[in-house]
């Protein structure tokens, strides 16, 4: 899957779980600050984007997933 | 009290307290009620039956709420042919008595497995449908012996003072999305439970109930049908006692 595919769907999920709309959601939006997240959100982003990329997201790893940017690029380099 | 359109999960629904708040909240109109049971499925089959005749859809799932495995698909299973999960009552327990010199590791380990852990993996799972509809409510079936302990129930005792810790924290991690977490904490209820005490236990038990007799399980479903709706909107994190006054 390219980069790009990756931060459709990304963007699509991000969309979908916080309810904002997918032209408000920029590669450095930081899901707390600028989208309005709160900490079950981002279980709940992260556990959605397992799902939807096959991966898994330890979370130490979770932790350091702020930014819309970081989510792609966490899933770029671990998709299989 | 209305539960109409709502979708109610009673694990150990098919005998005693169980049966009862499964049939408490047909009555009260919930359009669909689903019970899990261990193993008796006559009697499953008949609660059934009793919540059919009340007006419900109704379903029995046959699992082990100690498999966490089971207890994830069961959950899954009720949002995909229902739509949707309302309310979840962690109901299903077992007790093995003894001594606690005398107490077998396995057994020990069942009760936890069981009454706790089985309430554990539940919550987890029913926690995503109930955070994506924004609505919630979860009712842990605890016990007078956790919050007075009991002479040869340790480990029953050990396994309901936990669901007690457990209500809390969830009630406290889940209630910015509408999800509220409460305990029943029922005392000396006639059901098969408590029907093989010996008659001089029974009399000695009833001496330390204020109100003088052993309760029934309609009482506590009532409390549970209370806290599972609009009825308790702004009452999470509670034990509410069904007891008699046996232990204030």
């Amino acid at each position: 899957m390219s980069t790009s595919a990756i931060e459709t769907k990304v963007k699509g999920i991000i969309a979908d779980q916080l309810g904002v709309g997918e032209d408000e959601i920029k590669v450095e939006s930081s899901f707390i600050e600028d989208l309005g997240a709160d900490s079950l959100d981002i279980v709940e982003l992260v556990m959605a984007m397992e799902e939807e990329f096959e991966v898994e997201i330890p979370d130490e790893e979770a932790e350091n997933i702020k930014t819309v940017g970081d989510a792609i690029n966490y899933i770029t380099n671990h998709k299989k | 009290m209305s539960f109409k359109d709502k979708v109610v999960l009673v694990t150990g629904g098919s005998r005693g307290i169980g049966r009862s708040i499964a049939v408490g909240f047909a009555k009260a109109g919930a359009s669909t009620v689903v019970i899990s049971y261990a193993g008796n499925e006559a009697a499953a089959q008949e609660t059934v039956g009793l919540l059919q005749a009340a007006g419900a859809k109704a379903e029995a799932l046959k699992f082990d709420v100690s498999d966490a495995i089971a207890c994830a698909n069961a959950i899954e299973g009720v949002v995909k042919t229902h739509g949707r999960l309302d309310v979840l009552v962690n109901n299903a327990g077992m007790a093995v008595d003894g001594l606690v010199m005398r107490v077998k590791d396995d057994d020990w380990d069942k009760q936890l497995d069981t009454n706790l852990k089985g309430a554990f993996a539940l919550i987890r799972a029913a926690s995503r449908p109930m955070m994506k509809q924004r609505s919630g409510a979860i009712v842990n079936v605890t016990s007078v012996v956790g919050e007075m302990g009991n002479v040869g129930q340790a480990a029953y005792s050990a396994s309901k003072a936990g669901l007690i810790g457990l209500t809390k924290s969830v009630a406290r991690e889940l209630s910015s999305r509408n999800i509220r977490v409460n305990a029943v904490s029922p005392g000396f209820i006639g059901t098969d439970m408590t029907s093989h005490l010996s008659d001089e236990l029974r009399q000695k038990m009833l001496e330390g109930i204020p109100l003088g007799r052993l309760g029934n399980p309609e009482e506590v479903a009532q409390a549970v049908l209370f806290l599972s709706g609009d009825a308790s909107s702004y009452i999470t994190g509670e034990v509410l006692r069904v007891n008699g006054g046996m232990y204030m």
